[in-house]
């Protein structure tokens, strides 16, 4: 299932639906969180899927790079998302 | 040090490094590095299916052909050349040499998990750049193989310079490449490595872009996606069915542990009971045979009885581990832990506490944050371990009717049991709270949690396990619990007044017990379970050897009856309640209190701990002990 975006306003992963794709397009946390989240995969460029959540909706379940990684919405909304492959970034 | 806890810390896990070339496991957490470690050495250390079980360096040994001795170390898991965490500090210092006790490596087994090869591979450029002789092992060959995944290792050892073995450290496919690897370790100085320059890879997109592009040149295949995972995980993460199958699962454990487990633990005491009659009736009357009989056999056998329980209770968290199910339940938990101001990576280590809370506080070192590893230090002595399970299932038989309330699927004492856990769970809880309010206070919490794809528990690993157990309780039985008992036996029998034992009251003991019950009165205590309150400081589970012992020598003329029906006659049910509370609060063991302080490094943490958990569990069960005198 392809994402579709609302009129241009920046997308995050929290509003991925549960079963969308999206590529990655920036993370906006402090340096140490956003490199934890590179090496676990959360490289811009990269195509994530939803996956899942927990029963609460909170975590939630990402597909990145071939692993499951759960995450805490809070986080999550501060990674944005674009629906089309980053034109340079795309080699990844 | 690896193995001064009492109760954690099997068979034999680790040697010590004299002298000698040794190679450091390394790779990402979950590749494998402890089951091949154990292939390799013939250890057996913990290996279980999520990431950080690792927290710190073990030593093993491995003789080559020759004879010649080469140590292997395995390392806590590391995502990358910066350390987060204290585990990965550990690993850290290992590879650059600022551990003293082992001093740099002299060669380094990269081991990565095949069937995600192309993000693991991001790891083997700052690994390889370390340019120390690197063995590349790509592990889990049977689950890509399974899953139609392929690599080719040679093309891969010709692009990064570095001889690649693909093998399965589960089952032992390709395990003699590491060992022909390990032997050429060392016979030659520092083998000069890279023959293929590395490029310089500034920052982690340029290190993932060139591990993919290494990977397609292997001619990498990813395998399909565990489909089995993600069913399993549509209905234990369902919103509706996961939460229920859980409770049912649990309830299940506790009914278990009393039902299930009966037969064996009748079993197991009537040959204990029979074993001491026929020792008795082998001995001449006297002082050793009291000794034995009473002091011994009564004591130390009153705690074996448990051991069916205890196993049962470690095969039950054995499958959390080794499924995979355990990082779901840390998802699944960490809204509720978010609340208290923790993080569901807390639940791990709390999730061990229920076995024992020593290996639980070592633990907390996957925890990046500092102030949420404080609290999971300080609440974990909380949850139930299993050295209170004695305590608790013996007062349970004794106190509370084997009343149905679900038809067979739950009793009454089942239920009793499960309130014990839940009150447990609910102090460490209230602890968390208190801790965010005071001390710890803005403490932001964060959660990051791979996954790993579910695996089925191989029986072998489990069967290991329960050996392991069994011989850690025995030995534990074996030693502090008869140490103590032979002590309690002795002060038990002195001053000998004209050449005979006085009555227990008036002996060392009875007077050191009977010191203190004034204080413990008004918690329905009398001085014998003031005894073992005293020595259940040394462990737990003594205070049941410690009853077994002072029981037996008071019956020493008649047939002892078994403990439970002692128990009966000397306590109120308002007292039995009591001393329950008592031991969930209270934090009586000298182990946790000295990893508590070696891990937080000061004895201030430690001292408070106990304090507070002393004082909680003496209002507790005063509290307790009142009520019941009150609405009797
Ligand atoms: N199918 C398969 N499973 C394996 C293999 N090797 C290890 N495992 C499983 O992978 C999981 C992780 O193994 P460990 O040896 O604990 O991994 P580790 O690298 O020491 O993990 P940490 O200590 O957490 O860093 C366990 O469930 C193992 O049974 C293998 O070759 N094939
Ligand atoms: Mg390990």
């Amino acid at each position: 299932m392809q994402l579709s975006f609302k009129n241009g306003a920046a997308q995050t992963l929290a509003q991925l639906p549960t079963g969308s794709q999206a590529y990655l397009e920036r993370l906006d946390l402090p340096e140490e969180m956003s490199q934890r989240l590179m090496e676990l995969g959360f490289l811009p460029g990269t195509s994530v899927v939803a996956a899942g959540s927990a029963p609460g909706g909170d975590p939630r379940i990402f597909r990145v790079d071939g692993s499951e990684i759960a995450l805490r919405r809070d986080t999550a909304c501060r990674l944005y998302i674009s629906a089309e492959p980053i034109p340079d970034l795309d080699q990844i | 040090m690896s193995d001064s806890g009492s109760c954690h810390g099997a068979a034999p896990q680790t040697v010590s490094r004299k002298e000698g070339h040794y190679v450091a496991l390394v790779g990402p957490p979950n590749a494998g590095k402890s089951t091949l470690f154990n292939r390799l050495t013939g250890l057996r250390q913990k290996v279980a299916n999520f990431p950080g079980v690792t927290v710190e360096h073990h030593v093993g040994r491995v003789k080559d052909s020759t004879g010649r001795e080469l140590f292997v170390v395995d390392l806590p898991g590391i995502y990358s050349m910066t350390p987060r965490s204290e585990d990965e500090q550990v690993t850290y210092d290992v590879l650059t040499g600022a551990k003293e006790s082992l001093g740099l490596p002299d060669g380094i087994i990269l081991i990565l998990d095949s069937t995600n090869l192309q993000r693991h591979l991001v790891l083997a450029a700052p690994v390889l750049a370390l340019g120390l002789p690197t063995l590349v092992v790509l592990n889990m060959a049977d689950d890509l193989e399974a899953r139609g995944g392929k690599v080719d290792p040679s093309a891969l050892a010709r692009e990064i310079g570095a001889p690649v073995a693909l093998i399965s450290a589960a089952s032992g496919q390709g395990v003699e490449r590491v060992v022909q690897f390990l032997q050429g370790t060392g016979a030659r100085p520092v083998v000069p490595q890279p023959r293929v320059e590395l490029p310089v890879l500034p920052n982690l997109p340029a290190r993932r872009r060139w591990a993919g592009r290494v990977g397609l040149q292997a001619g990498y295949t990813p395998p399909a996606p565990p489909e089995w995972t993600r069913r399993l995980d549509r209905i234990f993460l369902h919103p509706v069915l996961g939460p229920l199958i859980f409770l049912v699962v649990v309830l299940a454990v506790f009914q278990g542990i009393f039902t299930g487990a009966q037969p064996m633990m009748d079993g197991v005491e009537s040959l204990i009971g029979w074993s001491g009659e026929r020792l008795g009736n082998l001995l001449p009357e006297g002082i050793l045979r009291s000794l034995l009989v009473e002091g011994v056999w009564g004591g130390v056998g009153s705690v074996v009885v448990f051991l069916p329980q205890i196993l049962l209770l470690f095969l039950f968290i054995g499958i959390l581990e080794d499924s995979g199910y355990l990082a779901r339940a840390a998802v699944i938990a960490d809204r509720t832990m978010s609340r208290v101001g923790l993080q569901g990576k807390a639940f791990i280590p709390l999730l061990s506490a229920y076995a024992c809370a020593v290996p639980a506080i070592m633990a907390t070192r996957t925890i990046e944050n500092k102030r949420d590893r404080l609290a999971t230090v300080l609440i974990a002595p909380f949850m139930t371990c299993s050295a209170r399970l004695p305590v608790y299932t013996l007062l349970i038989a004794a106190f509370v009717p084997n009343t149905p309330i679900v038809g067979q699927l739950l009793g009454l004492q089942a239920a009793v049991l499960l309130g014990l856990y839940l009150l447990g769970f609910a102090a460490a809880v209230g602890t968390a709270l208190l801790l965010r309010s005071t001390v710890l206070r803005h403490a932001k919490t964060t959660f990051v949690m791979e996954l790993p794809a579910y695996r089925r528990p191989s029986l072998r690993s489990l069967l290991l396990r329960l050996i392991d157990r069994a011989v850690i309780f025995l030995k534990r039985a074996g030693t502090v619990i008869l140490l103590v008992t032979v002590l309690l036996w002795v002060l038990a029998h002195l001053p000998y007044k004209d050449g005979k034992a006085p009555p227990i009251e008036e002996s060392i003991a009875g007077q050191i017990g009977r010191a203190v019950e004034p204080a413990i009165q008004p918690l329905g205590f009398n001085w014998k379970i003031g005894i073992g309150l005293i020595t259940s400081l040394a462990a737990r589970e003594v205070i049941v050897g410690t009853l077994g012992t002072i029981y037996g020598i008071e019956n020493a003329e008649q047939d002892s009856p078994p403990l439970i029906e002692s128990l009966r006659k000397d306590l109120t049910p308002g007292g039995a309640f009591a001393l329950m509370i008592f031991f969930a609060f209270a934090m009586q063991c000298f182990s946790t209190v000295a990893i508590v302080r070696r891990e937080l490094g000061s004895w201030a943490w430690p001292a408070a701990q106990f304090a507070y958990m002393g004082l909680l569990a003496y209002f507790g069960a005063l509290a307790t002990n009142q009520l019941w005198l009150h609405f009797r």
